[in-house]
């Protein structure tokens, strides 16, 4: 017994050593070379986007498939850290992650490895890092929030004029409610319903929306519970920021049952789960951002510290408009989406919206991620009379409750 | 047994018949034997299913695991981690002792190494540091074991429900310190703690991040395989765990070895806590156990408590893991096609313990063993 055991480890470890000595003749190729780090696989709607974004990018850049190194399913752990390292050790020279969590072993490599650009996506501590070779990126997603927000206006006002909501649609004060399956009270999502639900009001101004929070970024029953307790409560259009198709598929079943509520998603088109409610959803377009990455890094120049685009350069938009929508909203999306474009239209125009009854006249990001914001490093992100997302830094940064919002947990 | 075949019309075609005893020589054929024809029928399945070439298959989960010497590293980093938590399992599974909170007592460890890292680092010497790190985390652990120990000491509760129980609760104590250590503000994530100071991270040894952990837990394996088997105390565990009757006519005190046994058990799965967040992560977060406190109740099974046979089961584990991971990324194989070819492994393994305890009679060879008897 304890000889045979002996020999199988004394083997087990010779492999081992053997596979130490052999692997340091194999690294390093001249190649270009991507290595790409995500939380899922193209089985979830958040990764499945970032992995279609890279798809285009390296076909409009001749990048050919075995230039990518995928590594799918990486925790927000030391196993990014792991991943990482690996990357830089099979030849890659620029590396991406798409999760927040990631961001910190992210960080951690790039200092280990300055050579080497890392892209750690909807993070937001790069330029605070110090580091050349560490960059964050996100989109202007408060712009495509903001024009899905416009096609739920349109229902709620189609909705209103045919007569079809009942006293319990209404709120108190005679303003129709919407309602919000949030992930978790951040900024980031703050942002996102603050965006969709100033689109929604600027179709129809009598508009109150509950925001119900599930604690995680991918729950689908948790998810689905949340868009059922708020169309109980009385929400007529129910939109979500969590990345699984748990709301839409709630509200179908409500919609079927007789209930008048239409459902608006987030990355994914929800049509295939929720035909007969969906609207639409607000989405990016990744493949914009990575085909700028990967090209600079290609021609060896450095990828911005903050990037983030939106409509003007077709960094965001919406998915296709369902079979629910309310007449004239293709036209009226194509005419809020050119003002975007134009640059005419804010999101965030403070005349819009009021916190605690006063418009907004000065709020100051904190871009130290030191709880506070009275730091020189902290600056004004209000000039203009409006609120300058995502331009100070590229994460979002809006975190006010305007009136109108009620968050329920 | 011929007296019985007697009344029987007809035999039936197979009967099972437990083993004697069988040579080890013989036992770790079957097992090898096995082993063999779980990858056979993994490489049929990985053909069918996707026209790959088995062989590359496994040649890239090879390449995984331990192609490089930075993925041997991890690998061996990831199976002490496993080890320890299964070392931490033996002595209570051997006394009958169902510990199922392995996870809970696992992340407990860790919650209070990394309270330590984040309140003294930098404050206080490191070897200072070191030691309030492994005390901490040490008897964290065990007071998670303990207090159902101290249920079953004394009023017989059931330890399988309470110790998996605890894990709840220490998955929420580790939520809630998340939310309360968490950097930057609003990300619901600790991050790197001290990632540029590294105060209170395993320091190299040899210029390797990673040997103190193979250090620590090849140690402690070697200790927990001495105390079980040539100690006073493991001597008690297998009585008690046999026959808790036989223990109190032999003059043992049941109530004071399952306390110890537990102490022991949960403290060691702690101390995996302080290897995981100190030595691997140096961040805390839910899934630092990463549910590896229900994979070790397997490889101590698998290894029948025996500290030495939990480094190949370990092993196994880990390289099929990273194995799975390599094979995910090479051939775009969703992680689920490698977690079948595990799951095929494991139940070869566990199959093979079959008939290394029973061997199989068929009806004519059993006839002619009759005959020989006769």
């Amino acid at each position: 017994m304890k000889k045979v055991l002996s020999l199988i480890l004394a083997v087990t470890m010779l492999i081992g050593c053997c596979a130490m000595l052999a692997g340091c003749g194999n690294s390093g190729d001249d190649g270009f070379k991507i290595g790409v780090i995500l939380i899922g696989d193209e089985n979830e709607g958040y990764t499945y986007s970032h992995i279609k974004g890279i798809r285009e990018a390296a076909e409009s850049l001749g990048v050919k498939d075995e230039q990518i190194i995928w590594k799918y399913t990486v925790g927000e752990d030391e196993k990014c850290y792991d991943a990482a390292v690996d990357l830089v050790e099979s030849g890659c020279t620029v590396i991406f992650s798409n999760s927040y969590g990631h961001q910190s072993h992210m960080q951690k490599a790039a200092s280990e490895y300055p050579e080497i650009q890392f892209v750690a996506c909807t993070g937001d501590t790069a330029a605070i890092s110090g580091l050349d070779n560490f960059s964050n990126a996100f989109t202007f997603v408060y712009e495509s929030r903001f024009v899905s927000g416009v096609v739920a206006g349109m229902k709620i006002k189609e909705l209103v004029e045919a007569g079809k909501l009942t006293d319990a649609n209404y709120d108190a004060n005679g303003n129709v409610k919407m309602g919000y399956v949030g992930a978790y009270p951040y900024a980031e999502v703050v942002s996102g319903y603050t965006a969709f639900f100033l689109g929604a009001k600027s179709v129809y101004d009598k508009i109150s929306m509950e925001v119900q929070y599930t604690n995680s970024w991918f729950d689908i029953t948790a998810e689905a519970t949340a868009a059922e307790a708020l169309a109980a409560r009385g929400a007529v259009v129910i939109c979500q920021h969590a990345d699984s198709t748990g709301a839409p598929s709630a509200v179908q079943a409500l919609h079927k049952n007789g209930q008048v509520v239409y459902s608006v998603g987030y990355n994914v088109d929800m049509l295939s789960v929720a035909p007969d409610v969906a609207l639409t959803s607000a989405t990016n377009n990744w493949g914009v951002y990575y085909t700028y990455a990967i090209k600079a890094a290609m021609n060896g120049e450095k990828i911005a510290t903050n990037w983030a685009e939106g409509y003007k350069t077709g960094a965001v938009c919406i998915t296709a408009l369902g079979s629910a929508c309310a007449a004239g909203t293709a036209e009226k999306v194509a005419e809020v989406e050119a003002a975007l474009k134009a640059g005419t239209l804010h999101v965030f125009d403070t005349s819009k919206f009021t916190v605690e009854g006063k418009q907004v006249t000065s709020c100051i990001v904190d871009l130290d991620g030191n709880f506070a914001n009275t730091d020189p490093a902290d600056k004004e992100a209000v000039w203009d009379g409006y609120f300058h997302e995502s331009e100070l830094r590229s994460a979002p940064s809006f975190s006010l409750i305007i009136d109108g919002i009620t968050p329920l947990n | 047994m011929s007296t019985q075949s007697v009344h029987v019309e007809r035999e039936p075609l197979v009967r099972m018949v437990k083993r004697d005893g069988i040579s080890n020589q013989k036992a770790w054929l079957i097992r090898g034997i096995s082993l063999g024809s779980a990858l056979v029928v993994c490489a049929l399945l990985i053909f069918m299913l996707t026209k790959l070439n088995p062989l590359k298959v496994y040649s890239s989960m090879f390449e995984g695991a331990l192609g490089t010497p930075r993925r041997t590293w991890v690998t061996l980093r990831d199976t002490m981690m496993l080890l320890c938590i299964s070392i931490g399992l033996a002595p209570a599974f051997k006394m009958r002792f169902w510990n199922i909170g392995a996870e809970g007592q696992v992340l407990i460890g860790g919650v209070a190494t990394a309270a330590c890292m984040i309140y003294l680092g930098g404050k206080v010497p490191t070897p200072v540091l070191f030691l309030v790190m492994v005390l901490a985390s040490t008897l964290s652990g065990a007071v998670w074991g303990l207090v159902p120990a101290i249920f079953k000491a004394k009023w017989n509760t059931n330890e399988t429900l309470f110790t998996l129980m605890m894990n709840y609760v220490a998955i929420q104590i580790t939520s809630y310190c998340v939310a309360l250590w968490e950097n930057p503000f609003g990300s619901n994530s600790v991050g790197i703690i001290h990632p540029n100071t590294e105060w209170g991270w395993f320091p190299k040894i040899f210029g390797q991040q990673y040997l103190l952990n193979v250090i620590i837990v090849m140690g402690l394996t070697v200790a927990m395989y001495v105390y079980l088997k040539y100690t006073k105390h493991g001597y008690e565990i297998s009585v008690v765990g046999e026959s808790e009757n036989t223990a109190r006519y032999a003059g043992i005190s049941v109530r004071k070895v399952i306390l110890r046994t537990m102490a022991i058990s949960s403290g060691i799965c702690g101390l995996a806590g302080f290897i995981a967040v100190s030595g691997a992560s140096h961040t805390i977060s839910v899934n630092t156990a990463d549910g590896r406190g229900f994979t070790a109740i397997i490889v101590a099974w698998l290894s029948k408590f025996n500290a030495v046979v939990m480094v190949l089961f370990s092993f196994l584990l880990v390289f099929l893991d990273k194995g799975a991971v390599e094979i995910a990324s090479k051939y775009g194989l969703n992680e689920y096609a490698s977690e079948i070819i595990e799951g095929i492994i494991l139940f070869f393994i566990l199959g093979s313990e079959f008939f290394i305890n029973y061997r199989l009679i068929f009806r004519h060879a059993g006839k002619k063993d009759k005959k020989e008897v006769a």
